[in-house]
């Protein structure tokens, strides 16, 4: 997050309380410690302060000329402490180049519009500190979606996956008056990580099944997960989204290559709900006759 | 938007120093089932002499086991059969919801483990040739 400093004493503190993180948080967690104590060893302090990084920006506009042809633009941004790949592009639009081009809101990982391409995997710009990359910064559009402009892709094919699955709540039997329909803990608890999704598309961008034809696609399942696991919603409902599912687009696509785990900035383990609905999936589909 | 650009398929495997270890699983996996079907095939070629009668098929054996390659060969059938074998067990796992956080260790033991009884195996194939 833009606002975020990383410092050793919030890696320590991050250490104390592994246990009631998510396992791909742990180990982002850790990846970045040890990053960071490699950079220590290197040198005593932080090598980038108060020098300049190289950013290499992907550029292509159809509108313009000699955009056509798509290319890497190079942008030369001095380095401030908490620096994240969002702000150095920002910088460079401001400073250099205003029609550069790339979608941003809220720069605190919430809005997922600015996933990015970001050296070679998925990341949220806003998320990724300048610090724990390797120099020079390589920022590319999202892989697997079709380039409008610049950093600008055309997200709809994954709306669409995500609109599939009617991702809102869908229960006929509403309670009379001011009841509420409460949820109990644990099954809160186990819908909690399907729940976190920004809707950034990192997971599909990294899928190479969703690439090659129209595959449901990580999010939009595990939106179906969030809401097939909720107990509050009846039996039709539920039957009706297995069966969405079940399609030939839907889980049994998935490979289990676990790269949209490996990128979710939300840390949603996706492969294991993917792997939870095929199983309910088959359960459903068992007859003992 | 009047126009828009498709990288297209560089983008999966130009990429290929980027993949992560569950994609290599797979990629391997893939690989080692197609070797194991064609190998299927040489077999039966190779059982099939036996029709002839006894002598064809001991004289094509000891043919084929005179030369140097296949031996390599036959070690390297073994080592694509133990890692389909091996990954195909983590991959059940996968299946059943077990152990998913330990995926990338679990295939890389799966290669460890097929480099070994691959290298284990060398006497006994490359034995008195
Ligand atoms: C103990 C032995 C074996 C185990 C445990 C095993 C396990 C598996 C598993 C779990 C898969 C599915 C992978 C997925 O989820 O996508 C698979 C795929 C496959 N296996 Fe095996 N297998 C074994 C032996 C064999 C043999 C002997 C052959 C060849 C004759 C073979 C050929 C294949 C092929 C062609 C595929 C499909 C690859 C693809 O997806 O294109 N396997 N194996
Ligand atoms: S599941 Fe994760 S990677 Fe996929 S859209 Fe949601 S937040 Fe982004
Ligand atoms: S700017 Fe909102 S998620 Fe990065």
């Amino acid at each position: 997050m833009s606002t975020h400093v990383s410092e050793s004493e919030s890696e320590a503190d991050a250490a104390t309380d592994q246990q009631d993180r998510p396992a791909a948080q742990q180990r982002r967690v850790e990846k970045k410690r040890e990053r960071h104590e490699q950079r220590e060893r290197a040198s005593d302090s932080s090598e980038t302060e108060g020098q300049t990084i190289l950013l290499k920006v992907f550029r292509y506009d159809p509108e313009v000329e000699d955009k056509r042809e798509p290319r890497f633009d190079d942008f030369h941004v001095p380095f401030k402490k908490g620096m994240t790949v969002l702000d150095a592009l920002i910088y460079s639009r401001d400073h250099y180049d205003s029609s550069l081009t790339f979608r941003h809101s809220c720069r605190q990982a919430i809005c997922g519009s600015d996933a990015l391409f970001i050296n070679g995997s998925q990341r949220l710009g806003c998320q990724t500190q300048i610090d724990d990359l390797d120099q020079p910064v390589r920022v590319e559009p999202l892989p697997h979606q079709e380039v409008v402009k610049d950093l600008v892709v055309d997200m709809e094919d994954f709306y669409e996956g995500m609109d599939a699955v009617e991702p809102y709540f869908q229960e006929e039997n509403l309670p009379s008056d001011l009841e509420e329909q409460r949820q109990d803990r644990a099954n809160r608890e186990k819908i909690k990580m399907s729940t976190r999704c920004i809707w950034c598309g990192a997971c599909m961008s990294s899928c190479n099944i969703a690439a090659g034809d129209n595959y449901l696609g990580p999010a939009a399942i595990n939106k179906a997960y969030r809401f097939v696991m909720d107990e509050r919603e009846g039996e039709a409902i539920e039957q009706q989204r297995l069966e969405t599912i079940e399609e030939e687009q839907g889980v049994w696509r998935c490979q289990t290559q676990f790269s949209c785990t490996n990128v979710c900035p939300k840390d949603i383990p996706l492969t294991e709900h993917i792997q939870e609905l095929k199983r309910e999936a088959v359960k459903n589909n068992l007859k003992f006759w | 938007m009047s126009q828009s650009y498709d990288r297209g398929l560089v983008e999966n495997f130009g990429r290929w120093t980027e993949f992560s270890a569950g994609m290599w699983a797979w990629v391997f996996h893939k690989f080692t089932g197609w070797v194991l079907i064609g190998y299927l095939f040489t077999h039966i070629a190779v059982l099939s002499t036996a029709i002839e009668g006894a002598s064809m098929y001991n004289s094509t054996l000891q043919g084929l086991e005179a030369l140097l390659i296949v031996r390599f060969m036959e070690v390297g059938l073994l080592a694509v059969a133990v890692f389909h074998i091996l990954n195909g067990i983590r991959l059940l796992f996968v299946d059943l919801g077990v152990g998913l956080d330990a995926q990338d260790k679990s295939f890389y033991a799966s290669l460890i483990l097929t480099g070994a009884i691959a290298i284990g195996s060398i006497p006994t194939f490359l034995g008195g040739i």
